[in-house]
């Protein structure tokens, strides 16, 4: 192949997008109609999962120590925790924290003046925090076997939940993802295909002209590529912009869930958003009329 | 599987269908019955024939569009019924092709019309230039060349087909009715050019219906009735079938 035709397949490509304007406005409006629910659905599933993964990050399990147990035993019993891969940090609560939180929490200043020495004495603790809570009882388990560690306290109800609400998210959003990606093919492959079928004399003329099929194929595969590219920049456009404004309607108008609505910020979003989509309007747009072409190329 | 033994070609011939049969799939009766024909380099031949007498059939056959049910077709000294998928678009760069409806890119003028003839053979951009205004000239089109199709009369759009079916030097152009959707004063300078272009050695194989064009050109006509040549005569008339 000269590097001419592969130009001329190119510019073919984009005069085509231009020289059928309405065709190309309606395939670039159904791609991004397509992708934008799609773009949508992807951004409230990315939300909640880390919604819920931040609600995950602050369950933590709390080991209290023996009386026997020395401060080196401590430092080490904190040294085997952190090894663990399911745990993400540890923190060491000392006597004097844990009266300070529990006394500010539970009494007036008035009250805690009347305590000359602290009541938690023997409750210096290790405060962990996981990576996965569904490892929680496996990390409880192990922990109560250590020596030196008197009690683990620990939130079951809470990390199952979590774990629970986490995986059905995860598998309701991929369902109805693939559910969305499925239609938008559907939907974007027929335009594409009635674009196609409109312009099957030029491919017939083409083809009694003695053009191979890459010839005839290649201007129709770039303009796809096109199309299909601004009809996924178009709702990453719009979803750019309406994202930030939704984020403020929902912490404005559901303030008493303020604390737990943690949203992702939308440079996080695009990130994860924007070549997933350009795949897939690229992807479409290739394939559509890859295909649809070939049907036409049997002359 | 045995293998094919290659037939021995007239290097003066255009054309030959050997025993050709084609029956198509929904077809009762064969649209081409045990068809043999030869066609000499530069000749001009006549296929006349009412419808339904399988002329069409013989331009897909030719343009490999279709193929035989049975027997062989030569173009050129190319094994037409053999040849690779693959290598039917050089084949056909060496016909050219002119139909009753023109078959025009209507979005491109008349010169992008012609000139994509040559681009499809990847001609070089400079003899483009050189070998468009050329045939534009030929075919007395020079000044139109900014013209749309729409904006042409039926004679002018058909020799802009015509123009496009030479441009790339083919030694055989197919004209199938090329004067079908044209007045009578339109038809008979179409047929002036197609008759200029025979004397300049390439050879036409034109398939039409009308009488009196056939009855005073005086060229070779081949009549077919339901699939089978039922006369070829040089120098031949009409023969009206009804």
């Amino acid at each position: 192949m000269r590097i001419s035709t592969f130009l001329f397949a190119i510019k073919q490509g984009f005069k085509n997008c231009v020289r059928n304007k309405l065709y190309s406005f309606v395939s670039i409006m159904t791609t991004a109609a397509c992708l934008f629910l799609f773009g949508v659905f992807f951004a409230i599933l990315l939300n909640v999962q880390h919604i819920v993964r931040n609600a995950q990050e602050g369950v933590c399990v709390t080991v209290f120590f023996t009386d026997e147990a020395t401060a080196e035993r401590k430092e080490e019993i904190n040294s085997l925790i952190m090894n663990r891969v399911e745990v993400k940090d540890t923190y060491y609560v000392t006597a004097d924290e844990a009266w300070a939180e529990f006394s500010q929490e539970y009494f007036g200043e008035e009250y805690v003046a009347g305590f000359t020495e602290n009541p938690l004495e023997k409750s210096d603790n290790l405060q962990i925090y996981m990576n996965d809570v569904s490892m929680q009882s496996a990390l409880v388990t192990y922990l109560n076997s250590l020596e030196g560690v008197r009690k683990v306290n620990e939130s079951a109800i809470t990390a199952n939940m979590l774990t629970s609400m986490d995986s059905m998210v995860t598998y309701v959003a991929i369902a109805i993802i693939i559910l969305l990606l499925v239609v938008s093919a559907f939907i974007i492959s027929n335009t594409v295909n009635l674009g196609i079928s409109l312009r099957r004399e030029e491919i017939s003329i083409m083809k009694y002209l003695g053009a191979t099929d890459f010839f005839v194929r290649a201007p129709f595969v770039v303009e796809g590529l096109i199309l299909g590219l601004f009809g996924s920049v178009v709702p990453l456009v719009a979803i750019y912009f309406m994202y930030g404004q939704a984020m403020d309607f929902l912490v404005d108008n559901f303030f008493s869930l303020q604390s737990m609505l943690a949203f992702m910020p939308i440079e996080e979003v695009m990130g994860l958003l924007a070549p997933i989509s350009i795949a897939v309007g690229v992807g479409i747009g290739f394939l559509g009329s890859f295909f649809t072409v070939r049907k036409h190329l049997r002359v | 599987m045995a293998k094919k033994k290659r037939t021995e070609i007239d290097e003066n011939i255009a054309i030959q269908l050997d025993n050709v049969v084609k029956v198509y799939r929904d077809g009762r009766k064969p649209a081409l019955n045990d068809v043999s024909l030869q066609i000499k380099k530069g000749e001009f031949v006549f296929i006349v024939g009412n419808s339904g007498s399988g002329k069409s059939t013989l331009i897909k056959l030719l343009l490999r569009e279709l193929l035989p049910t049975e027997g062989d077709i030569y173009v050129n000294g190319t094994d037409v019924v053999h040849l690779r998928r693959g290598r039917v678009p050089r084949y056909r760069r060496s016909i050219g092709v002119v139909f009753q409806d023109f078959r025009l890119l209507k979005d491109r003028n008349v010169y992008d019309n012609v000139a994509f003839a040559q681009i499809i053979v990847q001609a070089r951009r400079r003899d483009i230039r050189r070998n468009v205004p050329t045939i534009l000239s030929m075919v007395g089109l020079a000044g139109k060349y900014k013209a749309r199709p729409k904006q042409l009369s039926g004679g002018e759009q058909q020799r802009v087909a015509i123009a496009r079916a030479l441009v790339n030097n083919p030694p055989i152009l197919l004209a199938d009715e090329p004067t079908g959707n044209l007045d009578p004063t339109n038809s008979w300078e179409i047929m002036k050019l197609l008759e200029e272009i025979n004397e300049k050695g390439t050879t036409i194989l034109l398939v039409t219906h009308n009488k009196d064009i056939v009855n005073a050109m005086k060229k070779r006509v081949i009549t077919m009735k339901q699939g089978v040549i039922v006369s070829d005569e040089e120098q031949g008339v009409y023969i009206d079938e009804d």
